[in-house]
Order: C-alpha cells, then sequence, then structure tokens
C-alpha cells in the first residue's frame, strides 16, 4: 500500500490507540479538524472525543497536563502545533518531563510523546521553520527522534508510544507528502538505532529527518555524475544517538560530514563531528565537515531555498572532503 | 477610545452618515462577596487531629531552621505561620486524592504523611525528591513556580477520563500566580471541568516584592471569574475556614463539577528562605501585627474555650513534636552522601551506551581518590 509519511504518522497513532486505551491524543486542532497537517485525521471519529480532543491554545499547559497524565497511568501523545509554537512548553520539557525519573529516584518515568512538525521548505511565515532539535538533544533524560522516511514515520512512532520514558518526536514537515510502498504494521525501525540508508565507500553522509531526502538525491547524483559511491546514514534515533553504526561508517569511508537544517554553530552536527574526530580519528583522511543551515535567524519563504542545504551544497561538501 | 472625523467645512463632529460606535463594558472589577459563615463538620477527635497536625509541623519546620543554621540542610523554605492554610486544605483531601505541592508547603505535605526525613530531601541535598509520589500520592515538591499547578489540572483530566472519583489539590503562591503557567492551570481546569482545587497561599510577598506589586487586583481569588469557575477568598490563618473552604471545593470536584479556586490570606512569618533577610523589604511593625494573628496559638485559644484539649494531650502532642525532632537530627545531621555513581541510574529506564561510559569515567576518578 503506498503511503504518505502523514498518513503513516495517522496510521501509527490509529493503531497505537487501538491496541492500548491509555494512549490519548490531544493538541491544539487535532480533534475535529484532525490536524493543521492532518495527522491525527479522522482519530477522534474513531476513538471518540475523550481519546482524543482538541485543547486551548496552550502549549505548556499541553505539555504539562501531559505529565500530570503520565503521573495517574495514561501515555498521552500530544502535538505541538508547529516548531516555532513549541517554545513557551519548553520550560515543562526541560524542567520537568526530562528530569521527572531522575528526580524521583527511577520511581516515576513519563511515557509521553511530544510531536512537533519541524523544519522548513514548505514556503512557510515566520516561526513555522524552526529545527529546534539541538535543544532537546542537549537535555538530558529526553529522547529525542526524527524519521525520515514513511516506515520509520510508521515504525518509530509506534516505538515511542510503547517507550518507557519521554520523547521528543520530530516530524520533517516538509516530507509529510514523502510516498513509500508499506505493509503495515512496520516494525523495523526502534528507538537508538541508526541506519545505513545507502551503502558507499567513497564517503560517509550522516542526516536526519528532512535531510535524509536530500542525502539520498546527492548520492544518486554522485553516482551518476562523478563517480562518488556516497554511503548515506540516516540517525533517526538523535538522542541517544547510535554512535556504532556512525563510527562503523566514517571508519569504513575515511571521510564523513553530517547534514542538517538547522544553523551550524553548536548545532547537532558539531556533537557528530566532534564524536567522530574522538573515536575514529586514526581512520580519517578528512576532517569531518557539516553541512547545514547559516547561523541566521530562518529566513522569509522567497529566499528560504538559499538557506537549506540541498544535494549541490552536500555535493560540493563531498568533493572537498575527497580532495583533503 | 473615540474617533474623530473632522473636517474644515462641518467642523469637529462626525458626519452625519457615520454608524455609532458599540461595546460593552466590564464592570470595574469582579467584586468579593460579604463574609458569610457556614457549618463545618468536624468531630472533636478531627479537630484535634488537625491542631496536632499543625504544633507537629510547627516543630518540624522549626526544627529544619535549626538544621539548616548547624549545615544538615543547605536551604529551607520555611512555613511558620501558614499552617493552618496548609495543614488545613491538606485535611480535606481523601487518601486516594493527589497532591500538587511546592518547596514552600513542607508542613502541608508533612501533614499528607509523607515521612519528614524524605520530605526534606530537597533541602538536605541528598536527592531532589526523597520519597516515592505513588506511596503518598504527592508529586515532588516543585521548585519552578506555578509548573506544577499543570500537573495537577493533567492529573484530574485523567482520573475524570478514567471515570474515577479523585480530586487534585495544587497549591501556589502570590508570587507565581504571576506566571503563565498558573494563568494556562486555571484556564484548561475550567475549560476541561477537571477536578482540580487551587489553593493560593498569599502570604504577602514573592520573596521580598509585596503583593501590592504583583498584580492590580486585590485579591487572587477574583481571577475565577475570568476561567469560570468558582472563587474563594478565605483567611488562611483560621484552620476551620481553611478547612470548610477547602473541602467544599473538593466535594464539588469529587461530584464532577469541576475546578475551584481559593485564595488563603496568610502571612510567611519567617524570612522566604532560611538565605533571605527580611530587614530589606518589610517592617517589625508588619510582621508583629500578624504575629498576634498566630494561627496555631490562635486556634489552641479556640480549642481550650470549647474544653476539646486538657492539658495530658497537649503534652502528650509536644512529646510527638520532639521525636519527630529528633528523628531529623539523627537522620539528616551527618547523613552520607550517597554513591554518586547512582547520578546515571534514573535518568533513563535503561541506562543507555553514553552514561554507561560516563558513570565508568566517574568510577575510575572515584576509585584513584579512594587509593591515594
Amino acid at each position: 500500500m503506498e503511503l504518505t509519511m502523514a498518513g503513516a504518522l495517522n496510521a501509527a497513532l490509529r493503531d497505537a490507540m487501538r491496541e492500548d486505551d491509555t494512549v490519548v491524543v490531544y493538541g491544539e486542532d487535532v480533534g475535529r479538524l484532525g490536524g493543521v497537517f492532518r495527522i491525527t485525521d479522522g482519530l477522534q471519529a474513531e476513538m471518540g472525543p475523550e481519546r482524543c480532543f482538541d485543547t486551548p491554545v496552550a502549549e505548556a499547559g499541553i505539555a504539562g497536563t501531559a505529565i500530570g497524565m503520565a503521573l495517574y497511568g495514561l501515555r498521552p501523545v500530544v502535538e505541538m502545533q508547529f516548531d516555532g509554537f513549541s517554545y513557551p512548553a519548553l520550560n515543562q520539557v526541560i524542567s520537568h518531563v526530562a528530569k521527572y525519573r531522575n528526580r524521583t529516584r527511577g520511581r516515576v518515568g513519563l511515557p509521553l510523546v511530544i510531536r512537533i512538525p519541524y523544519g522548513g521548505g514548505i514556503g512557510a511565515v515566520e516561526h513555522h521553520s524552526e529545527s529546534p532539535e539541538a535543544y532537546y538533544a542537549h537535555t538530558a533524560g529526553l529522547t529525542v527522534v526524527s524519521p525520515g522516511t514513511p516506515a520509520d514515520a510508521y515504525a518509530l512512532l509506534r516505538a515511542s508510544i510503547a517507550f518507557d520514558d519521554p520523547v521528543i518526536f520530530l516530524e520533517p514537515k516538509r516530507r509529510y507528502w514523502l510516498k513509500e510502498d508499506l505493509d503495515l504494521p512496520v516494525t523495523a525501525a526502534g528507538i537508538g538505532e541508526a541506519i545505513v540508508r545507502r551503502q558507499g565507500s567513497s564517503a560517509t553522509v550522516i542526516a536526519y529527518g528532512p535531510m535524509v531526502t536530500t542525502a539520498m538525491e546527492a548520492a544518486a547524483r554522485a553516482a551518476a555524475e562523478s563517480g562518488w559511491d556516497l554511503e548515506v546514514v540516516d540517525v533517526r534515533t538523535l538522542s541517544p544517538v547510535d554512535m556504532g553504526t556512525l563510527v562503523a561508517s566514517a571508519t569504513k569511508t575515511g571521510r564523513a560530514l553530517v547534514v542538517h537544517e538547522a544553523a551550524r554553530f553548536a548545532g547537532y552536527g558539531a556533537e557528530i563531528a566532534a564524536e567522530l574526530s574522538e573515536r575514529a580519528f586514526g581512520y580519517l583522511a578528512a576532517p569531518v565537515l557539516r553541512v547545514t543551515g547559516f547561523d541566521v535567524p530562518y529566513p522569509s519563504a522567497k529566499i528560504e531555498r538559499h538557506f537549506l542545504p540541498d544535494a549541490d551544497r552536500i555535493l560540493d561538501a563531498v568533493a572537498r572532503l575527497l580532495e583533503y | 477610545m473615540s474617533v474623530e472625523v473632522s473636517s474644515a467645512a462641518t467642523g469637529p463632529s462626525s458626519f452625519p452618515g457615520l454608524p455609532r460606535a458599540a461595546w460593552q463594558d466590564v464592570a470595574a472589577e469582579g467584586a468579593l462577596g460579604a463574609a458569610e459563615t457556614h457549618d463545618v463538620d468536624l468531630s472533636a477527635a478531627q479537630l484535634r487531629s488537625l491542631y496536632r497536625l499543625m504544633v507537629l509541623s510547627r516543630r518540624v519546620d522549626r526544627q529544619a531552621i535549626n538544621l539548616t543554621r548547624q549545615g544538615a540542610l543547605g536551604v529551607f523554605a520555611s512555613s511558620h505561620g501558614q499552617e493552618a492554610a496548609q495543614v488545613g486544605a491538606v485535611f480535606a483531601l481523601e487518601a486516594e486524592d493527589w497532591l500538587f505541592p511546592t518547596y514552600r508547603e513542607t508542613v502541608g505535605t508533612f501533614a499528607r504523611g509523607v515521612d519528614v526525613v524524605e520530605l526534606l530531601a530537597l533541602f538536605s541535598g541528598s536527592w531532589h525528591c526523597g520519597f516515592d509520589p505513588y506511596q503518598y500520592r504527592v508529586a515532588p515538591l516543585t521548585t519552578p513556580l506555578a509548573t506544577q499547578a499543570l500537573h495537577a489540572v493533567g492529573l484530574a483530566m485523567a482520573a475524570k477520563m478514567r471515570h474515577d472519583p479523585i480530586v487534585a489539590l495544587t497549591f501556589f503562591g502570590d508570587g507565581a500566580a504571576s506566571e503563565g503557567d498558573a494563568h494556562e492551570a486555571l484556564n484548561l481546569a475550567g475549560a476541561f471541568g477537571a477536578p482540580v482545587v487551587f489553593v493560593v497561599q498569599n502570604n504577602g510577598y514573592a520573596i521580598s516584592v509585596p503583593f501590592r506589586l504583583q498584580t492590580r487586583t486585590t485579591s487572587i481569588a477574583l481571577r475565577a471569574a475570568g476561567v469560570g469557575m468558582p472563587g474563594i477568598r478565605v483567611d488562611g490563618n483560621d484552620v476551620i475556614s481553611v478547612y470548610g473552604a477547602v473541602k467544599t471545593a473538593v466535594d464539588r470536584a469529587r461530584r464532577g463539577e469541576g475546578p475551584t479556586l481559593i485564595e488563603a490570606v496568610t502571612y510567611r512569618l519567617e524570612a522566604h528562605t532560611t538565605a533571605d533577610d527580611t530587614r530589606r523589604y518589610r517592617s517589625e511593625e508588619e510582621a508583629a501585627e500578624w504575629l498576634a494573628r498566630d494561627p496555631v496559638e490562635g486556634f489552641l485559644r479556640v480549642l481550650r474555650e470549647a474544653a476539646l484539649v486538657d492539658d495530658a494531650f497537649l503534652a502528650e502532642v509536644e512529646a510527638e513534636g520532639e521525636a519527630a525532632a529528633a528523628r531529623m537530627r539523627d537522620f539528616l545531621f551527618g547523613a552520607p552522601a550517597g554513591d554518586p555513581r547512582e547520578m546515571f541510574d534514573h535518568v533513563y529506564a535503561q541506562r543507555t551506551p553514553q552514561l554507561d561510559a560516563q558513570r565508568a569515567l566517574l568510577d575510575q576518578e572515584l576509585r584513584a581518590a579512594e587509593e591515594s
């Protein structure tokens, strides 16, 4: 069955709710409307308004109430409508969601999922194209996941809902309409597992979320145009990251670069580059490079394509890696 | 604001065809009703229990201050003067209900039955929360202001969804009432009809900033009208009134009739914490006025007049207080720090490879230190 990432996410929510009556879904406009991106389409009609419902516009409230619900034994899956509007909830996420298990010496875990559509490339107005992953990945106690394909979107969301710790689930909104042939349920991807999407030998391109498609496109063009054989690794779980898979790939190819939409400085790629240089230094023929958004506030729609990393920018970096 | 259209030809008046503007004014401020009296259903045994808990609380509070001065606690936020507000409120809860306290509610949390040594872990520095929330149905003492109010709302929403007749009570202060989370919690509870009771202890100060600088309203309770729930303002130093008001709200919530906002007006007789200096922001005259309204002394007068307590009972309570204080001294003074390796053990349900590596590093440091 051909499914979009949006459809896969919707199916994951529906299947999880059918299997476990403690799973509840709520957020802004997720009920009758089915979410601004329709990820929760039809859930209220099928599961009833007690299990899928709209809230007042209050992001801290959405995250904060999810803590109370998880404390009571439910598995809330809440939606932040857009990346740029997830920040009012940061205090709840950093001060409580991330810390509750540790604070209570392991007595209270919070099995909850906060879904956030993130990233640019859809021609949106300000505050609708942010990439906040580094804020979450930097926070101990959070598990941060971002799928790059419809199959992973399904499998990772199911795994996140079943997980015993809180998960920040970052959905690459520009890939909501990406299609894949799927036989549900897909269980291929687990939390904490990166995957080699494309085997190669010339260099490793590490990507996640929206950049997985871009990295695959770059690899296909490299093979066709330059004869370079790129390996593409999809991180999938940003924290705790599966460094083993990343190190193995970088060790094999001897060259690596990290791609993300988020700004470069103190970004997620800096951590990966640092880890690779520590753990694979002897195998690297070139420094680990980063291909990222610029260190500027996300630009307006008409110029955003110059901000976003694309296959060209990745291939330019690969050329530098190979020439080093 | 009026809209005026002027023209040289017709003068300053509106042109004849302009429709008149229309709006509705809200009454200047919601008003508090006159104080009304109510019968409160409390047995002699319950009244004695209330007094006992207030006295024990005060002794525990004083001992915590002493232990802080002696270095056994790093810091402590005293509830001295707020015993009636906290104990009276918590006394209205049933065993299956939940309490969401802040660092100010050690006394109320103690009255709920949490072991005093476990309770003070936050201040002694042994662990952030020393008790099992599920054992007592008490959430950890929360430090970021008003954030726990949302947890109470969420738990109450969940209980309602599961058709369990459970009530969540959360405390916060007059300072915390300015936080966004307080507003969100009140509005969400109202919107969902969640079985929550909000007890705002208005003790006059947010550390040093007095209530009159915190808000232009005269009462936090007035906010209830803005979120569509009943509001109550009560003398927070009168334990019978606090209990009566909170019990009314708890019963209402349990019947499925939604949340209530209660403002208990009280006074923090001690400083904000042991690290604070009240002389910089409030007068001794003001504190003396409130000292004359001491909630424990006042309640004792009531009980004596009603001949509900005798010297034997009072001596028994005092001895119990001394025993609690001794236990605090024994277990908090010079308590060992615990194994620092444990800091890695509760971050996630399963320790990650990254944390394994960091734990091994610390282990190495600790072993090297032991050997040298």
